[in-house]
């Protein structure tokens, strides 16, 4: 019954060539001394791009959808593109945070190691076509997390936020399982293709309580992990207590992830039953934005308004899903790699004015930034107008993506809701702004800034792409587009 | 005859034990932990109980997945215990109130 295919292995293989590249890393690290780490630094972003260029190879235009091991792990339109951005975002991660860690003695292999096993949690977690490779998947991504936001030993703040994170994300998986068993129970299936195929989600059929029960767990768990309110009581204290650049690989490459984690569950496997998914995703979506919006306001610190704004930013998401065809699908990842692109130069700029024992999170630190780097104070300011959705930028056109298809899905009131939330949003976005630009600086002397060129070109670059995005968005969502019309070829 | 839903009922009962140690204790993170595994031990009660109800193997090899990764967590879980401790001389689940608002 069951078979090998050889041919199975070139499917997954850029996974199994970053799993290779990750193990070489590790026995390579160790043998090399402290003051030679840049090598790990260099050779684990090699192993990104070339897992990268394996990717878009085996997937050209997204390609065309592709399983194997018996359905366990899809190769599809979703899979390769989120794979491809998830790879970029931990990219920049390592080459925002070299002097970051060096300034704080954390330039070590754990770092890249931890780092390296999270993304291919990550990219097994967005191919994953099984609930056995979802859970191995989530684990995978979460258990590395959870080590690296407890990367600093010394520091009482991120030890406080790992076992925060940790209890709570144990409780999510814990919920996302007991889901997974009552979805077992009513199809005796693993396999998300045959449970969309088996279900009975007709109302009066015996499995129907059943299903809606694990549902119900799934859409809990999920909402989790993606930091939706009311699930979201993690997500501030780790974004605040965990070193910046773990924040910053938190707050984009694994927020891919778990929408890639969301997709497939909810609509792979439990596609029939969206009727019931949209209403309970259209709750967390306005509670989301209501919650994330108006918290962000009073936070001083702006790792911290940066998280309240991530779950606004998850409200709008998950807006996207409530439409439930392939469009909305297609403007939900859209906003979702916009956010990940966004929230990178905002997390970059926070590293960027760090120094050895000063870590630049309050807003108060961004004061009269214009005054002491014009260059840098603009590309903040782009951020800031981007996250807040202000036209010609790019989170503009996410927005709108978004909000286009939550009015053909017929849900006016949302479009509405999600419009005055976002211009309460726009208040603590513009104060950062006002800070850097109308504030007198607390310290007269120009910015001092890292002497790491790569980090400051690539934090340059990263945030003019949200100038040039926000003008030539159309190939992106044409991207996303064609990645869910090939998904929904091979579900049904 | 003990049927399907008995096991079932003590998946629940597991699970919703588990729930409020989570949720009620405010003293000792290790009691955190204990309740997470018997989360997860729970789940691990309704896979076997619908596998052998069903005749189909799939749940109680999921179960093994299961099983290993608990062992990874908790390993985790203690270390970043040990951690905690060594900075803040606690594990008081109320004292770990310095991120907050």
């Amino acid at each position: 019954m069951i078979e090998f295919n050889p041919n199975d292995l070139l499917v997954m293989l850029p996974e199994l060539f970053l799993l290779g590249a990750t193990c070489v890393i590790l026995l390579i690290d160790l043998f090399i001394k402290p003051s030679q780490r840049d090598v790990t630094h260099w050779l684990a972003l090699l192993a990104l791009v070339i897992a990268g260029a394996l990717v878009w190879r085996d997937a050209p235009g997204v390609g065309e959808g592709v399983s194997a091991f018996n359905g366990m792990f899809l190769r599809d339109g979703v899979a390769t593109v989120l794979k491809l951005f998830v790879l970029l975002t931990t990219g920049l991660v390592f080459v925002y945070s070299r002097d970051y860690l060096r300034d704080r003695k954390l330039f070590i292999g754990e770092f890249y190691l931890l780092l390296l096993f999270a993304t291919i949690g990550m990219m097994l977690l967005v191919s994953a076509g099984n609930l056995v490779t979802v859970y191995l998947g989530f684990e995978l991504l979460t258990l590395s997390s959870y080590a690296l936001v407890a990367l600093n030993r010394d520091s009482a703040l991120s030890s406080e936020a790992a076992i925060k994170y940790f209890v709570l994300g144990a409780l999510a998986s814990g919920l996302l399982l007991y889901g997974m068993s009552m979805i077992y129970g009513a199809t005796g299936t693993l396999d998300l293709a045959n449970i969309h195929a088996i279900a009975d989600f007709s109302v009066g059929s015996p499995h129907r309580t059943l299903l809606a029960f694990g549902l119900v767990f799934l859409v809990v768990g999920a909402a989790f992990k993606l930091g939706a309110a009311p699930f979201h009581m993690w997500l501030p204290d780790v974004y605040q207590g965990a070193p910046t650049a773990i924040t910053l690989f938190i707050g984009s490459a694994s927020k891919l992830a778990a929408f890639g984690m969301t997709y497939r569950l909810l609509e792979g496997a439990l596609g029939g039953m969206r009727a019931d998914w949209t209403l309970m995703l259209s709750v967390l979506a306005v509670l989301s934005l209501a919650v994330g919006n108006v918290f962000a306001i009073a936070q001083s610190n702006l790792k911290r308004m940066l998280a309240y704004s991530t779950i606004s930013h998850i409200g709008f998401l998950l807006l996207g899903f409530v439409n439930g065809t392939p469009a909305g699908f297609a403007a939900a990842m859209f906003y979702m790699i916009c956010y990940a692109l966004m929230a990178t130069v905002a997390f970059g700029m926070i590293m960027l004015l760090a120094r050895a024992g000063f870590e630049a999170e309050e807003i108060d630190d961004f004061k009269g930034l214009n005054q002491r780097n014009p260059w840098y104070a603009g590309i903040m300011a782009i951020t800031m107008f981007s996250l807040a959705g202000v036209p010609p930028l790019f989170g503009f056109f996410a927005k709108l993506m978004v909000l286009k298809a939550v009015i053909d899905a017929g849900q006016l009131w949302l479009a509405i809701v999600a419009i005055v939330f976002a211009i309460i949003g726009l208040y603590y976005y513009l104060r950062v702004v006002k800070v850097m630009y109308f504030d007198a600086p607390l310290d007269d002397k120009p910015l001092l800034l890292p002497a790491d060129h790569a980090f400051r070109w690539t934090l340059s670059l990263n945030g003019l792409a949200l100038l040039a995005l926000g003008v030539a968005w159309s190939p992106l969502l044409e991207l996303c587009n064609r990645a869910f019309a090939v998904a929904t070829d091979i579900a049904r | 005859m003990i049927t399907l839903a008995h096991f079932l009922t003590l998946g629940a009962i597991l699970f919703c034990v588990a729930i409020a140690g989570i949720f009620i204790n405010r003293k000792n993170v290790i009691t955190l932990l204990m309740a997470i595994e018997l989360m997860l031990l729970a789940v691990n009660t309704n896979f076997i109980a619908f596998s052998r109800y069903l005749g189909d193997p799939a749940g109680q090899v999921f179960v093994f997945f299961i099983l290993t990764v608990a062992a990874a967590e908790s390993a985790i879980g203690l270390a970043i215990l040990v951690v905690l401790f060594r900075n803040r001389a606690t594990i008081n689940v109320a004292e770990l109130d310095s991120l907050k608002g």
